[in-house]
């Protein structure tokens, strides 16, 4: 047992399980680091939104999940669909409109989805899979399952009303819903603090009723201890939590660049973040406690390039959808 | 023989629902006011009491987050039943209907179903004005993926309110408040009315008058008077606009070679226009008139009764287009006319008529 990686007051970190949380986040990271130096290939026919930089708040909540439990997201959902894991495959035929593509080509990058393992949706309207979320929700409460559901918003989603309405609505009837506000701080271009006063998220998801807790969003040992006491509360039946994970998006809103050029946010910014990134910081704690080798480390970088490797030869070499198969489905039969 | 059982549509509806409770566990209700002592004009009136809070849910006012989550919950299997006192409220809601309801079977390549019942009143008459009446049946009928009915007669309700439940996909289901009232011949046990298509009301041959929701009755009023003065026409009660299938229309026409078309709604890039644009495209050559639209003015609709009287058409106008479609005599088409009118006893346009009984 760790000290200094403990998941609660009472539970230190299994070193095996850290380890695992320290792979998983290096997997979204080179899968998406992989989309964007193949970006220009033009194969990928699609907005892609990268959640490089943020990938601790995923891996921490998703490893206190089930695979029952369910899963929506917004337009960034790469990350929360690999965490909760969706099939890398089907993703990246996805995003170059295969037949194979989790959604046949349907969606693109904003749709993933994977209800095979909880992932049920994701919405690119900003907000607009938060009412998903808490009808999942109500679902599992009506069908007396012990599931819950995870809502992901960003900083943003509290400025749409829907928020404000379905945080109420699973406040009322305490529905089994944790929501996960990744506060990255910008929307596209522009900065939170003039979107928003200066109050804490949480005080918002406090007003409603909601259990709510702030945590470093990219401290992927921080967020699983605050996303275990949420979902633990959640699932026992106390109603719904909201965790604000602070992070940072490090490439453009939308596409595979970096935008610092642009001025919305400062150079200083920008290198502030990047020194915490979560997946070093991760590496540092491991490392200083023996857990995690140059050569382990290298060894998972190896599987994970080859596993990556392997899945984009996948989607380049499937099939297009047939052209004719477009009309389909419409309506469900 | 035994005889038919009549009751209004409003004791279909809530007849209806407590079937659907009580046969299927997944089902649920909610909406503003589905609980409350008067139960959505007595659709819901008391069916929390049996099926208790827990599926009769009295929502907050939030129309298009509890949207979401009725969506939300049908992608996990259940089957919610909406309820929107007007339709204009519903307007709320649009962004959930739209693109999370709408194309979440279709962008999932049919994995995803959302079986999702969604009731709206339109509120016309006793001065409910611009924002309180609106018909806004094009609005969801533009939309891929959404199904849109329009009952007319408390048999259809039951029968497509059932067909509803049962579909696995998004159903926006348009309630005339003035065919609430309306009494007519019900089956008690259950009954489904598949999605599928148009009915042909009356079969005269003369011209082919399409109608949808509450104009099926004025159009069923002009047709029995145009009857008498040897002018029998063709009614198809339009009922199931999406998915749009305008087979049973263009067969009709095909016969008169004559078409009205009538519309709760505004005229303009309403509903009728899309029947019109379906026979053009398939039965042209059959056309011996130009086409005839009756619909709402290209105005909001006003409060006043003094403004009201000439906005909304009724089955006169109905007798004066097929009059003058099929060239009637004067004196035909002032009888027929006469007939209607008096039908409708001096009751003032921003009331309901009570004479409004079935059988249709």
């Amino acid at each position: 047992m760790v000290a200094g990686l403990k998941t609660s007051q009472d539970t230190a970190l299994d070193p095996s399980f850290a380890t695992g949380l320290f792979r998983d986040m290096l997997r979204i990271r080179m899968v998406e680091e992989e989309i964007a130096k193949r970006y220009r290939e033009e194969k990928m026919r699609c907005p892609v939104h990268l959640s490089i930089g943020q990938e601790a708040v995923p891996v921490g909540v998703s490893a206190v999940l089930r695979r029952s439990d369910q899963v929506v997201s917004t337009h960034r959902c790469h990350a929360h669909y690999l965490a909760k894991g969706g099939d890398l495959r089907a993703m990246l035929c996805e995003l170059m409109g295969r037949a194979e593509g989790c959604c046949g080509g349907r969606g693109g990058s904003m749709h993933l989805f994977d209800p095979a393992v909880g992932m049920l949706l994701s919405l690119p309207i900003v907000a607009a899979s938060i009412p998903i979320g808490v009808g999942a929700a109500l679902a599992l409460k009506q069908a007396k399952r012990d599931d819950v559901a995870v809502v992901y918003l960003g900083d943003a989603s509290v400025e749409e009303g829907v928020f404000h309405e379905s945080a109420n609505f699973a406040a009322v009837h305490r529905l089994p819903v944790v929501f996960v506000c990744e506060n990255n701080l910008y929307s596209v271009y522009t900065p939170l603090e003039e979107r928003q006063p200066p109050r804490p998220i949480t005080d918002l998801a406090r007003a409603h009723g909601l259990y709510a807790v702030a945590v470093d969003g990219n401290d992927v040992v921080a967020v699983h201890r605050a996303a275990s006491d949420a979902v633990r509360r959640v699932r026992s039946g106390s109603g719904p939590a909201f965790i604000e994970a602070a992070t940072y998006r490090w490439r453009e809103h939308c596409g595979p660049n970096f935008d610092n050029t642009l001025g919305y946010r400062t150079e200083v910014e920008f290198e502030t973040w990047k020194r915490r990134d979560p997946i070093e910081t991760l590496a540092q704690h491991l490392g200083e406690h023996g857990l995690l080798s140059e050569s382990q480390r290298a060894g998972f970088a190896a599987e994970i390039a080859a596993e990556i490797a392997g899945a984009f030869a996948y989607a380049e070499a499937a099939p297009y959808p047939a052209p004719e198969t477009a009309e389909r489905h419409l309506y469900a039969d | 023989m035994p005889t038919e059982r009549v009751i209004t549509t409003v004791e279909a509806i809530r007849e209806t629902l407590a079937q659907a409770l009580r046969d299927r566990p997944e089902v649920f209700l909610l909406g503003e006011g589905v609980a409350d002592p008067t139960g959505i004009f007595g659709t819901t009136k008391g069916l929390v009491d049996e099926f208790g809070p827990e599926r009769v849910i009295e929502m907050p006012v939030a129309e298009n987050g509890l949207t979401g989550i009725a969506i939300g919950s049908a992608l996990m299997g259940r089957r919610p039943v909406m309820t929107h006192q007007r339709v204009d409220f519903a307007l709320l809601s649009i962004e959930q209907l739209f693109n999370a309801a709408a194309k979440s079977c279709y962008v999932t390549n049919g994995r995803h179903r959302v079986p999702f019942t969604v009731r709206m009143v339109i509120g016309r008459g006793w001065g409910q004005g611009p924002q309180h009446s609106q018909s806004l049946e094009a609005l969801f009928a533009h939309i891929p993926g959404l199904k849109v009915v329009m009952p007319s007669t408390p048999y259809e309700f039951k029968g497509l309110l059932h067909g509803a439940i049962d579909d696995d996909n998004p159903v926006i289901f348009i309630e005339h408040r003035w065919l609430h009232y309306v009494s007519g011949p019900v089956p008690p046990e259950r009954y489904a009315i598949p999605l599928t298509g148009p009915r042909l009301v009356e079969q005269g041959g003369r011209a082919t008058v399409v109608a949808n929701s509450y104009m099926v009755l004025e159009a069923i009023r002009a047709s029995a008077a145009l009857a008498k003065v040897g002018c029998p026409v063709d009614v198809i009660d339009l009922r199931v606009l999406r998915p749009f299938d305008p087979t049973l229309i263009v067969e009709s026409v095909r016969r008169t070679g004559r078409l009205v078309v009538c519309d709760t709604g505004w005229q303009l890039f309403g509903i009728g226009s899309e029947i019109i644009a379906a026979v053009a495209e398939r039965a042209f050559d059959a056309l011996k008139k130009p086409v005839v639209r009756i619909g709402l003015p290209d105005h909001p609709t006003p409060s006043s009764l003094a403004l009201a009287e000439s906005y909304y058409p009724g089955s006169g106008d109905i007798v004066d287009a097929i009059g003058k479609l099929c060239d009637l005599p004067a004196a035909a088409i002032a009888a027929a006319r006469a007939e209607v009118i008096a039908a409708r006893r001096g009751i003032p346009i921003d009331k309901p008529d009570p004479a409004f009984k079935g059988p249709f």
